[in-house]
C-alpha cells in the first residue's frame, strides 16, 4: 500500500501528522492545527491531504456494526473497505448499491466525496443509498444525521470532502444479486453521435453502461472507442470464480512511462483487438479491472500524475467533449483509460455532490509540469463555458473562481464546516 | 465448531484473529477490560458468521477472578477447545528502571497473570485430554536487550513456562503453541515512528496464528522470518552483544 499521507496521483506531497482512529467510542485527539479525516488515500489529489496539520486515519474503524440479512441493510464502521464489504456481501447475494472503479476506498471515503459510478443513470451515487451515518465534531459532539434528522448536517457532510467532523460509522442499503457474474455487452462506436446513441437506447435495460475513448484519435478515427453495458448476471453455468492475477507495479520508475508513442500504440490495440458481443464476466474484472495491479500509479514516475473529471450539461454535451477531445489529441498527452458515461438528472445527495445531468468524462495526464497545468486549465475554460463541472476528487489544481462556478452553492458549506477541519483543497478553493 | 475463549481480546492481533474464527463459524467468548469495546468487537464477529458470542470483563492482573471467568466461558460455550492468550502492555523500559512498582507492575500483566491462566487452563485440560492453549509470547523474550529487557524478561518467562508446560500435557493429547510476533503495528505500538520493513500488519501475524493452530504446531515465529532474525541474535557472543545497541 501507499504510505499514508499520500493520494492515488502521487501530487501533490504534504507533510502532516498521522493519529490513527480504532475505536468508536473514543474521542478526537486534540491537536494544535486542523484536523482532516484519511480513508485509505485513494482520491486522487489533495482532498484527502493535510499538508501542516493533521490526518485522522480512519482505517482502524472497521468492524461491523449490524446486518440484516431479510433488507440488505449493513451498519459499518466508516473505515471499512468496499473490497472487504464484497467479500463479505457477494457470498450472501449482496452487492454495493453504488460502487467507484476501485474496491480500495473506505465507505467514510465513498460518503465524503459521494462517488458514483456505472449505474449512476439508475442508482445514483453512493450517498443517495445512506440511511444514516454519525457524525464526531471536534467539540466531541456526536450527531447521528439522516434525511429526517439534521438534514442540513447529513447534505453537508454527503460530499462534503471530510470537512464537517469525522464519519464514524454508517448505514446503507446494499443491492441484491443472484451471481457474482455479470452479463456484459461490447460494441464499438465510430464516432461521438454513436456514443451518444448507444448510451441513450441502453439506459433503460441495462443497469450498468460506460465506454472508453480513445483520446489520441483524430481525424477519421476521432470520437471512436468501446461502450460497454451490464446486467448482473441470473444464476448461471459459470461457477469458476476466477483468479484474479495479482499483478503489481514493484518500484517508480525514473519517469512516466506513458507517452505519446506508447498511448497511440496502446489505444490502437485496445481498440482493434476488443471483441464486440456478449460475455459472462466476473464482476472483480468487470468493476476493477485496474485492482488488478497493485499501485499502477507508479507507472507515472516520481512526478505523479493528475487525474482530469469533468461533467458538462446535456444540450452543450457533444460539441463540449468534443472540443475537450481535439484539445487533449492535439496536446499528445493524455491516459489509454478515458471513460465517458453520461449522467441521468437527479436531485443530489450532497451540497457539492459532483454528479449532474450531463456526459462526464475522466482522464490521466502523466505530471509534465507548467504545460499540463495549462493544458487543464484550458479545459477547464471549455467546461466552464459549457456550465459543467470537475470533480473535487480527483483535482489537484483548479482554481477558487472555477471551483466556485462549477459548485455554485458552496457557501452553504461554510456554516456547516467544523472549525478544526480543513483540507489542502479546501484552503486552495478558498483562496 | 470450535469453542473458543480468548483473553485479551481487544488487542489488534486478537481481534484479526477473532475475525478468522468468526467467519469459520466457530463459537468465541471474549474477555478484556473494557466492556464497550468488547461490545464492539461481539457486534462484530456476529455479523461476520461466529455461531455464538459471548463476553466478560477482567482485569487479568486479577487473580482471584480468574477462575470464575473461565468457569463461565466453559458453562457459556459449553465446554472449551481453544485457549488464545493475547493481553499484554508494552513495559516503558526507562520507568522499570527507576521503579521497582513499575516492574512488579509489568511483570504481573505480563507474566504471572499469564502463568496463572495457564495454571487454571492446564488442568481442566489435562482431565479432558483435548484442546489447544495457544499464548502469544514475544520475540523480545529470546534475548534481554537493553531497550525492552523487562517485557523481554516476563515474556521470557512466558516462553520457558509454555516450554515446561507442552511437555507436560504432551502425554495428554494436549497442544501447547507459543507465539513469537516480531514488530507488529498495532495501537500498542502507535508510539514507534518510522516502521520500517521488519514491521507486519496484524491481519498477517492472524492468518499464521490461526494455521499454527490448525497445524498443532509447537512454536511459531511470525511472521517466519523472525525465526531466522533470533536465531542469529542468540548465537551474539555475549563479549560482543553487550556492545551492541539494540
Amino acid at each position: 500500500m501507499s504510505a499514508i499521507g499520500t493520494s492515488w496521483g502521487r501530487y501533490p506531497h504534504a507533510r502532516q501528522a498521522v493519529v490513527p482512529l480504532h475505536w468508536r467510542d473514543a474521542a478526537l485527539p486534540s491537536t494544535e492545527g486542523n484536523m482532516l479525516p484519511y480513508g485509505n488515500g485513494r482520491s486522487y489529489g489533495d482532498v484527502c491531504l493535510n499538508d501542516g496539520g493533521t490526518l485522522l486515519h480512519t482505517r482502524g474503524l472497521d468492524r461491523y456494526i449490524a446486518f440484516d440479512p431479510a433488507s440488505g441493510i449493513l451498519r459499518c464502521e466508516a473505515g471499512v473497505l468496499f473490497a472487504d464489504i464484497l467479500d463479505f456481501a457477494v457470498p450472501r447475494g449482496w452487492f454495493l448499491p453504488v460502487t467507484p472503479g476501485t474496491r480500495f476506498v473506505t465507505v467514510g471515503g465513498a460518503i465524503a466525496n459521494d462517488v458514483h459510478g456505472k449505474n449512476h443513470h439508475g442508482a445514483g451515487t453512493f450517498g443517495e443509498h445512506l440511511l444514516r451515518f454519525e457524525l464526531l465534531r471536534s467539540d466531541g459532539t456526536r450527531i447521528e444525521c439522516s434525511p429526517t434528522q439534521h438534514a442540513d448536517l447529513y447534505s453537508a457532510t454527503i460530499a462534503g470532502l471530510g470537512l464537517t467532523g469525522v464519519i464514524v460509522w454508517a448505514e446503507f442499503r446494499l443491492l441484491r444479486i443472484a451471481s457474482p457474474w455479470m452479463a456484459q455487452e461490447t460494441r464499438r462506436f465510430a464516432n461521438l453521435g454513436e456514443f451518444f446513441a448507444l448510451s441513450a437506447q441502453s439506459e433503460r435495460d441495462y443497469a450498468y453502461t460506460v465506454a472508453w475513448i480513445d483520446c489520441a484519435a483524430s481525424g477519421d478515427s476521432f470520437g471512436r472507442g468501446l461502450f460497454f453495458r451490464a446486467n448482473h448476471a441470473p444464476v448461471t453455468a459459470a461457477t469458476r470464480t476466477p483468479r484474479q492475477r495479482r499483478l503489481a507495479v514493484p518500484f517508480t520508475p525514473p519517469f512516466s512511462l506513458i507517452n505519446g508513442l506508447s498511448l497511440r500504440a496502446f489505444n490502437e490495440l485496445y481498440f482493434r483487438r476488443a471483441r464486440e458481443g456478449n460475455a459472462i464476466v466476473h464482476y472483480e474484472p468487470y468493476f476493477y479491472p485496474l485492482d488488478a495491479v497493485g499501485e499502477w500509479n507508479r507507472i507515472y514516475g516520481p512526478r505523479g500524475f493528475l487525474q482530469y473529471q469533468c461533467v458538462v450539461p446535456p444540450a452543450a454535451a457533444e460539441a463540449a467533449v468534443t472540443e475537450l477531445l481535439k484539445r487533449i489529441a492535439a496536446s499528445g498527452t493524455g491516459s489509454f483509460l478515458a471513460v465517458l458515461k453520461v449522467f441521468a438528472d437527479r436531485a443530489p445527495a450532497g451540497i457539492l455532490s459532483f454528479p449532474r445531468a450531463g456526459t462526464t468524462l475522466a482522464l490521466d495526464f502523466p505530471n509534465r509540469g507548467a504545460a499540463t497545468f495549462s493544458l487543464l486549465d484550458r479545459l477547464d475554460d471549455i467546461v466552464a463555458a459549457a456550465g459543467g463541472a470537475v470533480y473535487p476528487a480527483k483535482d489537484a489544481r483548479m482554481s477558487g473562481v472555477r471551483f466556485r462556478q462549477y459548485f455554485p452553492h458552496w457557501q452553504s458549506m461554510l456554516p456547516r464546516i467544523d472549525p478544526k477541519f480543513s483540507s489542502g483543497f479546501w484552503r486552495r478553493v478558498m483562496e | 465448531m470450535k469453542k473458543i475463549l480468548i483473553i485479551g481480546a481487544t488487542s489488534a492481533i486478537a481481534e484479526v484473529t477473532a475475525r478468522i474464527f468468526a467467519a469459520r463459524g466457530e463459537a468465541l467468548f471474549l474477555v478484556a477490560r473494557n466492556a464497550e469495546r468488547l461490545q464492539a468487537i461481539k457486534a462484530d464477529l456476529d455479523v461476520r458468521g461466529a455461531v455464538r458470542t459471548a463476553t466478560a470483563t477482567l482485569d487479568v492482573a486479577d487473580v482471584a477472578a480468574q477462575q470464575a471467568i473461565i468457569d463461565q466461558a466453559e458453562r457459556e460455550l459449553g465446554g472449551l477447545d481453544i485457549v488464545l492468550i493475547a493481553h499484554g502492555t508494552l513495559s516503558d523500559q526507562g520507568e522499570c528502571e527507576k521503579s521497582v512498582a513499575a516492574l512488579r507492575r509489568e511483570f504481573e500483566v505480563n507474566a504471572l497473570s499469564t502463568m496463572a491462566l495457564l495454571t487454571i487452563l492446564a488442568n481442566t485440560f489435562e482431565a479432558r485430554r483435548t484442546g489447544t492453549l495457544a499464548v502469544i509470547s514475544s520475540v523480545a523474550g529470546d534475548r534481554g536487550r537493553q531497550s525492552n529487557y523487562v517485557y523481554g524478561a516476563a515474556k521470557a518467562a512466558v516462553t520457558a513456562f509454555l516450554s515446561g508446560l507442552r511437555q507436560r500435557l504432551a502425554k495428554s493429547n494436549v497442544d501447547v503453541l507459543t507465539i513469537k510476533p516480531g514488530f507488529v503495528d498495532t495501537p500498542m505500538t502507535a508510539n514507534v515512528a518510522n516502521k520500517g520493513a521488519l514491521w507486519a500488519k496484524p491481519d498477517a501475524v492472524a492468518a499464521g496464528i490461526v494455521r499454527a493452530i490448525d497445524k498443532r504446531r509447537n512454536v511459531v515465529y511470525l511472521p517466519g522470518f523472525w525465526a531466522l532474525i533470533m536465531l542469529v541474535i542468540k548465537h551474539i557472543p555475549e563479549a560482543i552483544f553487550k556492545k551492541l545497541k539494540l
